[in-house]
């Protein structure tokens, strides 16, 4: 038989720049990333920038409007919200991502652990998981950042362990589903130990719905810093965060709805930004998409 | 048969809206089937003879697709009618039968329910009569205690009865039409018998026409009067059957035959031998060469399995409890010699892939010996476990799921060489391209990615990553089984040749008795879990000895329309289950000798 068997064009050999590629084709993983790289730019250059203190208060400037003086306009303190926005954003973009870091970096390996061992393995992990899950995500955090003292660091620890579980279960979840593949199978029939199998067989199979779970997660966790800063626990006051300055401005609403909007703006801009780069990130790493 | 059309295609062709673009996928065909005819389409995949089928029924996504061209059934034009009326004809008019018995039907409704919708829905029939109906078409197709089972759900069902019950459910309305999408494809091949004898018997009842779509020559060669061969979306020859099978004037319809090994065509052969090579543009074939003197039996053999016994334990119960184990491999030995194909054949959950599983300890046996290459495999230790890889690789079935779609092809096939140290990294690179070469793929493929191939590359590359660490011995667990015949016939040829080259030992396990037939030096048949039949590849199939061996030989459908009519008579036996109470003692099983090395089991 000559039925030639049809293959698809060659390639550029060039590997590492293969997913670089992708992602600046994709439109939505550049927009994305150009929002978070414009906050975190804003984030690390604070100190340069020529912004009123974040932290001074002002009487005879309490709750204005948006203005040529103050562009955001300014909170019940006085104290200007563009200011705060910009040095709140270190704190906000900080907690939602180590402390996401934190919950993939522990939740994940254990979760392979458990999909790929199984048996006692599996059930050992799997109990704690049930446990933690059992407890509301919020109040975890709370109990964990009081146990640990009140500071940043110590909230997106909080934070970031009281997550993981989240992380453990999608990860086990799909390990269990990659295991059964045939490649798999080929990796042992080769002669591969459990460490390459799990690392260069199952982890890359596995990443796609840990990476869109991530980029909510840091929404989450961005709010949840809010909460810990409102009780006292995360951000310390006067110092800003953007969830603290929602926390505060919830009471003012309807005499001074632009307390509200900006950091809420910001956030819902954040998570936007983290979810189409999430996404792209997603496509980019996978050889199969085009 | 009278001569007026009962479906009449003129000029279809579907086109699929893909990437903002229409791109046809079947074009301008054209036939008739007439009332009682069995009209087959043939063609490997992605000729686009689903797509027809798919088309006729308006079954296709109406946003993403397009069907152009006259679809008249029983001299109404389909192509013209609005959705409400399409569905006036599904499963009234013209019914359809899928592959996939397993996932066809609805879990959560009991079989009787699902028939009778159909009736009460489109005969409007009572719930009394229609329950009446229903047990009657669970008759009419051969079902045991039909009353009985009226209220049973699908999971209680086999998947030859799961079809049985698909074919009851389209011939409740006494459809003109019958369309059946590869509907034995799924199914163990003395079950897909059956299903064939059924529906040939079905039809002169009632007097239906059928469509019958499939890539099976076998099929096609027992079940259809006329047949259309498709080849990528175009139709390529129509005819009567005998005269596509013997006279056909494309090439294509040529190399195709050529292609397809059928059963008992090797019996003035000694050896192996290669599947002629037919040229599309001429359709002239060179002939088949035999592949002699690889075996090395005089010279203690590489591959020794005694008493191999495999079981998985069946928990249940509260406290989960051992209730009983299912006995997959059961005190089965057999030797492999250097350069030899010993074939495992056997009917699904016979035991033929947790032998090969057994043999490269991917699952754990339960007691035995397997001696391989001076490695007491069973008694290794994890570190010399990975080292006996060296000597045994493996050669899965689906080539789309045996290769890690994140690692490039390259990387793939030199990570065994530079996990086991045997070299450097430029030797790997080196290694790489060679075996690419060896396989018959260019060595510049080596930096892309699984996805971008074919099954049938895909396959040649895990052969290619098979051979990367020189074994002695390949366990192919049925890797040619999911390629379409033209290629099925290439990977097969490229083994016999690897097996010339490099004198490898194969392991070949299939259920393709045709197939094993061609490449094989010994055959053993395996039935429960057991081997009842082994022996040099010419007694076995020139003379049967196990009534199994025969059942499973005349099964086999064989692509020559000269001997239709030969009935297998309608059974309706189910294959028997290997699973065993906890304190079953298996027998010791006695074999009888019928000549040289041919083993049968007595009792």
């Amino acid at each position: 038989m000559t039925v030639i068997e049809q293959t698809a064009p060659i390639p550029e050999p060039r590997q590492k720049s293969r997913a670089w590629r992708k992602m600046r084709a994709n439109r939505g993983s550049m927009a994305g990333l150009f929002i978070i790289a414009f906050f975190a730019v804003l984030a690390v250059a604070a100190p340069l920038l020529p912004i009123p203190d974040p932290v001074a208060t002002s009487w005879s400037a309490l709750r204005k409007a948006p203005s040529a003086a103050h562009w955001l306009g300014t909170d019940d303190l006085g104290r200007d919200i563009m200011s705060r926005m910009i040095w709140g954003a270190r704190a906000s973009l900080m907690a939602g991502v180590i402390s996401v870091a934190i919950a993939v970096a522990i939740g994940v390996p254990f979760g392979l652990l458990s999909g790929y061992f199984g048996g006692w393995i599996d059930q050992a992990i799997q109990r704690i998981t049930e446990a933690l899950l059992a407890m509301p995500f919020l109040i975890t955090a709370i109990a964990l950042a009081a146990f640990l003292g009140p500071s940043l660091m110590n909230a997106m620890i909080a934070i970031g362990l009281s997550a993981m579980p989240i992380f453990v279960r999608l990860t086990r979840g799909q390990v269990l589903a990659v295991k059964t593949e045939d490649y798999v199978e080929g990796a042992r029939s080769i002669g591969l130990g459990h460490f390459d199998i799990m690392a260069r067989y199952i982890l890359p199979n596995v990443f796609a719905p840990i990476i869109v779970q991530a980029t909510l997660t840091v929404a989450t966790a961005i709010i949840a810093e809010a909460s810990l800063s409102f009780l006292g626990l995360g951000q310390q006051a006067p110092a800003p965060s953007w969830g603290s300055m929602l926390n505060v401005a919830k009471n003012f609403l309807s005499q001074a709805p632009w307390m509200a909007m900006w950091p809420g703006l910001a956030i819902f801009l954040v998570v936007i930004g983290f979810n189409l780069l999430g996404d792209g990130l997603r496509d980019a790493l996978d050889p199969r998409e085009a | 048969m009278s001569d007026a059309p009962i479906l009449s295609v003129k000029n279809l062709t579907t086109s699929f809206l893909v990437d903002g673009r229409w791109k046809s996928v079947v074009r301008g065909v054209s036939f008739d089937v007439r009332q009682g005819e069995t009209v087959a389409i043939v063609g490997e995949s992605g000729s686009g003879k689903s797509v027809t089928s798919l088309s006729i029924m308006r079954l296709l996504a109406p946003m993403s697709s397009r069907i152009e061209g006259e679809i008249i059934l029983n001299g109404r034009d389909l192509t013209k009618l609005t959705d409400k009326q399409m569905r006036e004809i599904r499963g009234n008019e013209a019914s359809m039968i899928f592959q996939e018995p397993m996932t066809s039907l609805n879990p959560i409704f009991t079989i009787g329910r699902q028939i009778s919708e159909v009736l009460t829905r489109h005969k409007g029939m009572s719930k009394t009569d229609a329950r009446a109906e229903t047990v009657r078409l669970l008759e009419k197709v051969r079902i045991p205690n039909a009353s009985s089972r009226f209220d049973e759900y699908p999971h209680q069902f086999s998947g030859g009865m799961r079809q049985r019950v698909m074919i009851a459910m389209a011939l409740a309305s006494k459809p003109k039409l019958l369309i059946a999408d590869e509907p034995t494809t799924a199914l163990d091949v003395t079950i897909q018998g059956q299903i064939l004898d059924l529906i040939k018997i079905l039809q002169e009842e009632e007097g239906m026409s059928v469509l019958f779509i499939t890539h099976d020559m076998g099929v096609v060669a027992e079940i259809a009067d006329r047949t259309i061969v498709m080849f990528r979306g175009e139709q390529v020859e129509t005819g009567p059957t005998e005269d596509i099978f013997n006279r056909g004037q494309h090439p294509y319809t040529r190399a195709l035959l050529s292609a397809v090994p059928k059963l008992g065509s090797m019996q003035n052969h000694k050896w192996p031998t290669r599947f002629p090579i037919v040229d599309m543009k001429t359709g002239t074939a060179e002939e088949p060469i035999e592949i002699s003197g690889t075996v090395v039996a005089e010279k203690a053999p590489v591959l020794k399995v005694k008493n191999l016994v495999t079981r998985f334990p069946i928990h249940s119960g509260l406290l989960s409890r051992q209730t009983g184990a299912v006995h997959a491999v059961e005190d089965i030995s057999f030797d492999l010699f250097q350069g030899e194909t010993l074939s495992l054949v056997g009917e699904s959950g016979c035991g033929k892939s947790t032998t090969g599983r057994s043999i490269m300890r991917l699952v754990q046996p339960t007691s035995g010996e397997i001696l391989l290459d001076g490695h007491d495999v069973l008694k290794l230790q994890p570190a010399e476990l990975r080292s006996m890889r060296k000597s045994v690789q493996m050669i899965f079935q689906d080539p789309f799921s045996s290769l890690n779609p994140r690692m490039s092809v390259g990387t793939a096939i030199s990570e065994p060489f530079i996990k086991h140290k045997l070299g450097t990294a430029k030797q790997a690179k080196e290694k790489t391209a060679d075996l690419l070469e060896k396989v018959g793929l260019s060595a510049d493929m080596a930096s892309r990615y699984p996805h971008e191939f074919s099954g049938g590359q895909r396959q040649r590359i895990a052969i290619a990553r098979a051979l990367a660490l020189d074994p002695k011995v390949i366990v192919a667990d049925e890797s040619v089984s999911a390629l379409d015949v033209s290629i099925k016939a290439q990977v097969c040829n490229l083994l016999l040749d690897l097996q010339q080259s490099l004198n490898l030992a194969f392991l070949f396990i299939s259920h393709d008795m045709a197939v094993v037939e061609r490449v094989s030096h010994r055959v053993a048949v395996m039935y429960l879990g057991e081997i009842v039949e082994i022996g040099p590849r010419a007694a076995v199939f020139e003379n049967p000895q196990h009534p199994y061996t025969k059942k499973l030989m005349s099964a086999v459908p064989v692509p020559d329309p000269a001997r239709r009519g030969i009935r297998r008579g309608i059974t309706n036996d189910e294959l028997r289950s290997p699973v065993r109470k906890l304190d079953y003692r298996p027998p010791v099983r006695q074999y009888r000798q019928v000549s040289e090395g041919h083993l049968v089991q007595v009792a």
